[in-house]
């Protein structure tokens, strides 16, 4: 029989914090500038400049560690990690490696096979490097400094996943939380969010953990997954053939579905940390814990609970709702300007999330005005358009933000009210229909369905369901 | 009277009282720069169209009131590892030959505020590197008082200058001991402050933990006021210390009775030159007979200075010196084949022997495998030094030593053994592992007329202890000249 | 702990790390140099630190912050004035990717 194989691997994830400047000088974070516009002599390493440590840093590290069940080192410092390249200005890092801010952590996730504790080994801050662009006219490469000195926190987990289900599981679990803080948006395609996958196999029952390999370069969590597969495939092809896995860093390349060693002579991995003598240590009290402890805003488990009792959704609904905070600011919103949670959630849950599918779309990628939503729930309460029509309405909404009212008159989306225009259609088709007709006053009522979908047909879907439910029983 | 022979307090009053003016202070420095600095080779630039400009500021400056400081009007030199926005600031380094920076140093600005003028760049040791102003990549600096002597290092450029004539103050930075012993060896003032006293903000990093700007004067009023301008928060350097009172001239008294002084035993062991140790136990007994308390004691730890500071100044400088890279300022090798050859050729191009070694060495020290047994271990024993320190000023209110074992060696001496030359720092370098204050004050000359310092060692915080007590023994010695007035005028 | 020696092998890995290309002659005198100077240094073998706190600031000064406040002008052109290679605005290098 075939070995078998159980894949072991741990994260790291890299989050970019939301502040508004870098985290050792004063450069704006802010995305998209021309290059090199966003810095100062600090963040391109100019000779005797000096770091200085943003205080907001360190109280989003502390509000992602505590949200993450970790111990906070009360005496925190910065250390050099020392390697040349050219997104590096200084060609040392500044990170935290002896005493990082945050340890012995955990997130609990929720995969098909039921709940799991992922312990988090440590949690530290440090600066992100430049961009690299590869010029191809000239054959050389060109730095932008614009994103050097971006704060990001990285969050290292134990070996404790097994398999992508759960790896994704964790990703969109700390990716919730982070958003739930405001620390990170936690864009992975715009790389406010990475991850890095340490992977090794091993004989199902072994205790001992095989050679890993680290895998970078995964901008999507599709990406992550292939690149699991692939890394797990080309392991134990190794073993299976008598093989060594090295361990290395390896650089995934989802067009070709494969990954490629990073490796040369010229990058010993020696990085030489050391204190930084510049920075001086960070003492974390008790009250400076408490305070990020009462300020922890509302998290998912909390505002779902709250959304069960307050709007009386059902538990699964809430959950639903919730995985998302922009989501659920949308959705709460909308509540509260329609009067209507219910009614509210349930566009949330059906239509929204069925566009979302549709278009391929993230949670976080929602931008429609909640007021726009109410009103439509409103037209729709009033009877001044229909079901149908308003899930046309809505999707124009979604994409659009269009004005509801104001689009349903201009696009001759309302319900028509002229009676005798109504009374005409279903005589016709009442007149049209006389087996139907017959069948119903035999007893089978169902057949009154197939009556009120003629005449909104020939109604052009204006009508009211409820008028000509009416007028069809009255008639009959 | 001649204005070239007044300190910079007295030059200072004397434009203040419109006796001279901002201009005449300025061409005497620029003339004895003409006359003496194609020997000495002080100045790594003078820029006489920014002076001149700068002469304008100034002047209108003090007539409206805007500069109203002790020091206002006094030409001044900055070593060159301090940024100069504007002005070329090359670390007497290859690697940073055209480097114009595009801020100026705390300090620097601190300067202009107190308005000082700058009359030019001083050379030094590559990246204070070194011990005589030697390993400079733009040639050496001379002793004004004997041509074929060092001035020693590495602010030997500044030092030189105050000595020459050349300017009537200076800024240099101390590592080891790089403004202590160059004073010492030039015959001139010049002070260490506590750790975080002056703003790093600026000044080209060798080794973090232990650098700090100082200043380099005539005597030690000046030194004093050219402190108190430099000194202050700032908080673009998170180790700069908020401290209350700067008022460094305030402690200007010549009263030395009471002071409680000792002198480590160690430091009169073999390796003293005797002209410097009977200086030493002249000035002791000067002091003695002034109503100080002088006792000898024993402070420990001294063999161990040298080889804890060379791990921790090394392995901070092998990091601190990595941005040097070819990429984003200063020179580039003109001939190399991909990324990682640009690195390396840049590099072994643009920096000279002696920097290249303490990279090695640093490097190496921090590398995996040897970090607790070097890095980690010489962390450790600065920490054993700091306490030695802290024990002794329970007991003294300061500590009396030698700013180094000898006067100035000849000129090309040094080089060839720099385990040697490291060892001349051996009163110098602990102050600088524990963060303490201490000043350099002339106190006699050898058989060959060379001067020797006389160091005064102070706890932290407490500079204006060691002020008074050798601006008071200075009083007491009279006056000693600066080597231009010895060519007998 | 055992002497150092600073062979070739120990050397090479030095200047990988420093990123310095020495010519056999320089190695040469840099391996003799650093073996001194570590043969000098294996003194504070000779001293006991067990339970020493290794003191990196000299200083218990900690907690030193800046507000999150934006500050920073654009000199971009002045900074890069100094760069030895530049275009559009960035700094250039040799290729970093085969």
């Amino acid at each position: 029989m075939a070995k078998q194989y159980e894949t072991v691997i741990g994260l790291e994830v890299h989050v970019e914090l939301a502040t508004a400047t870098k985290i050792f000088c004063g450069c704006s974070t802010k995305f998209g500038g021309a290059p090199n516009t966003h810095t100062c002599p600090v963040c391109t390493g100019m000779p005797g400049s000096l770091p200085v440590l943003n205080k907001q840093v360190v109280e989003y590290a502390l509000a992602l560690g505590l949200a993450a069940n970790c111990q906070v080192n009360r005496t925190c410092k910065f250390d050099r990690k020392n390697y040349f390249y050219p997104d590096n200005p200084q060609n040392y890092q500044i990170s935290q490696l002896y005493l990082p801010i945050c340890y012995d952590g955990f997130l609990e996730i929720e995969t098909a096979a039921g709940s799991k504790k992922i312990r988090i080994h440590e949690m530290h801050m440090e600066e992100d490097a430049g961009k690299l662009i590869h010029d191809e006219w000239e054959d050389c490469s060109l730095v932008d400094y614009n994103r050097s000195g971006v704060p990001l926190v990285e969050i290292v987990s134990e070996p404790d996943m097994r398999n992508a289900e759960e790896v994704i599981a964790y990703l969109e679990k700390l990716r919730m939380i982070c958003q739930y803080l405001g620390v990170s948006d936690c864009k992975l395609q715009e790389g406010s969010m990475r991850a890095d996958v340490n992977l090794s196999v091993r004989e199902v029952g072994s205790e001992k953990f095989g050679t890993r390999t680290e895998m970078k370069n995964l901008n999507s969590f599709k990406a992550i997954a292939r690149a699991i597969e692939g890394e797990r495939e080309r392991q134990i092809e190794l073993l299976e053939e008598g093989k060594e896995v090295l361990q290395e860093t390896r650089r995934w390349d989802d067009n070709k579905e494969y990954s490629y060693a990073m490796r040369s002579k010229e990058d010993a991995k020696d990085y030489r940390y050391f204190p930084d003598p510049d920075l001086p240590p960070v003492f974390i009290s008790q009250e400076w814990i408490d305070r990020i402890e009462e300020q922890q805003p509302e998290m998912q488990e909390e505002k779902a609970a709250r959304y069960e009792k307050e709007y009386g959704l059902s538990a699964y609904d809430a959950s639903l709702i919730t995985q998302s905070k922009h989501m659920a600011d949308l959705f709460e919103e909308t509540a509260k300007e329609s009067k209507n949670p219910k009614k509210a959630a349930n566009w949330f849950i059906g239509e929204t999330f069925r566009l979302l599918k549709e278009r391929g779309m993230d949670a976080e990628e929602l931008q429609f005005t909640p007021k726009h939503l109410a009103d439509l729930i409103a037209a729709v309460e009033k009877g001044e358009v229909n079901n149908q029509n308003a899930k046309k309405v809505f999707e124009k909404i979604f994409d659009e933000d269009v004005e509801p009212c104001a689009y349903i008159e201009a696009n001759g989306l309302k319900t028509v009210e002229d009676t005798g225009m109504l009374e005409t259609v279903v005589d016709k088709v009442l007149a049209e229909n006389p087996k139907t007709v017959e069948e119903y006053h035999s007893g089978k009522t169902k057949v009154l369905g197939f009556l009120v979908g003629q005449v909104m047909k020939q109604m052009k879907g204006k009508a009211n369901p409820a008028s000509v439910n009416k007028m069809l029983l009255e008639k009959l | 009277m001649d204005l070239k022979d007044l300190s910079a307090l007295n030059l200072a009053r004397a434009i203040k009282r419109g006796e001279a003016g901002v201009k005449d202070a300025v061409k005497i420095s620029l003339e004895q720069i003409k006359k003496a600095d194609g020997t000495v080779h002080a100045f790594l630039e003078t820029d006489e169209k920014k002076i001149y400009d700068r002469v304008k500021e100034v002047e209108a400056g003090i007539r409206s009131g805007k500069y109203t400081g002790p020091l206002a009007g006094v030409p001044v030199a900055v070593k060159d590892n301090i940024c100069t926005a504007g002005r070329k600031t090359t670390c007497a380094s290859r690697i940073l030959e055209n480097f114009v920076p595009t801020y100026d140093a705390e300090a620097v600005k601190k300067l202009e505020q107190a308005g000082m003028v700058i009359i030019g760049k001083t050379n030094m040791d590559e990246f204070a590197m070194g011990s005589t102003t030697e390993t400079s990549a733009f040639g050496i600096t001379r002793n004004p008082w004997n041509t074929n002597k060092v001035p020693g290092g590495s602010s030997g450029g500044s030092c030189a200058a105050v000595a020459a004539g050349e300017a009537f103050a200076a800024l240099g930075s101390d590592t080891g001991g790089s403004i202590r012993q160059p004073s010492s060896y030039c015959g001139v003032t010049g002070m260490k402050p506590t750790y975080g006293t002056v703003s790093r903000y600026g000044l080209i990093a060798y080794a973090s933990s232990l650098d700090q700007i100082g200043p380099v004067g005539k005597n030690v009023e000046d030194c004093a006021a050219l402190l108190e301008v430099i000194a202050g928060y700032d908080p673009k350097d998170s180790t700069s210390v908020q401290r209350k009172d700067l008022n460094f001239t305030d402690a200007l008294k010549k009263d030395l009775r009471g002071v409680k002084i000792g002198i480590p035993k160690e430091y009169l062991s073999e390796g003293l030159d005797e002209d410097v140790k009977k200086a030493l136990v002249d000035a002791v007994q000067l002091m003695s007979q002034n109503g100080a308390i002088v006792e000898f004691f024993s402070l420990g730890l001294v063999d161990y200075v040298i080889p804890a500071y060379y791990i921790i100044a090394s392995a901070e400088a092998s990091s601190n010196l990595a941005r040097f890279d070819g990429v984003k300022y200063g020179f580039r090798s003109k001939e190399f084949e991909g990324l990682h050859d640009m690195y390396k050729k840049t590099r072994a191009e643009g920096f000279g022997e002696e920097v290249k070694r303490r990279i090695l060495l640093g490097s190496f020290v921090l590398s995996s495998g040897y970090y607790d047994a070097y890095y980690l271990k010489a962390l450790k024993v600065k920490a054993m030094i700091k306490k030695a320190f802290d024990d002794a000023f329970v007991k003294y209110d300061m500590i009396l030593a030698p700013a180094a074992p000898s006067t100035a060696p000849e000129v090309g001496s040094s080089l060839q053994d720099p385990l040697k030359m490291y060892l001349s720092d051996v009163y110098t370098a602990g102050v600088n592992l524990a963060g303490l204050p201490a000043i350099s004050v002339p106190c006699g000359k050898d058989r060959n007329g060379m001067p020797i310092g006389l160091q005064f060692i102070g706890d932290c915080f407490q500079e204006k202890k060691i002020l008074q007590a050798s601006y008071a023994y200075e009083q007491i010695r009279g006056e000693f000249p600066m080597a231009y007035k010895k060519e007998g005028k | 702990m055992a002497k150092q020696i600073i062979d070739d092998a120990v050397m090479e890995n030095v200047e990988i790390l420093a990123k310095l290309a020495l010519t056999e002659e320089e190695r040469e005198k840099a391996k003799e140099k650093m073996q001194e100077m570590l043969d000098y240094v294996d003194k504070l073998n000779e001293l006991d630190t067990e339970g020493i706190e290794p003191l990196a600031h000299t200083f218990s000064v900690g907690n030193v912050f800046r507000e999150d406040v934006v500050t920073n002008n654009d000199d971009r052109d002045a900074m890069l004035a100094n760069a030895p290679g530049c275009k559009e605005g960035q700094y250039q290098v040799p290729k970093t990717v085969q």
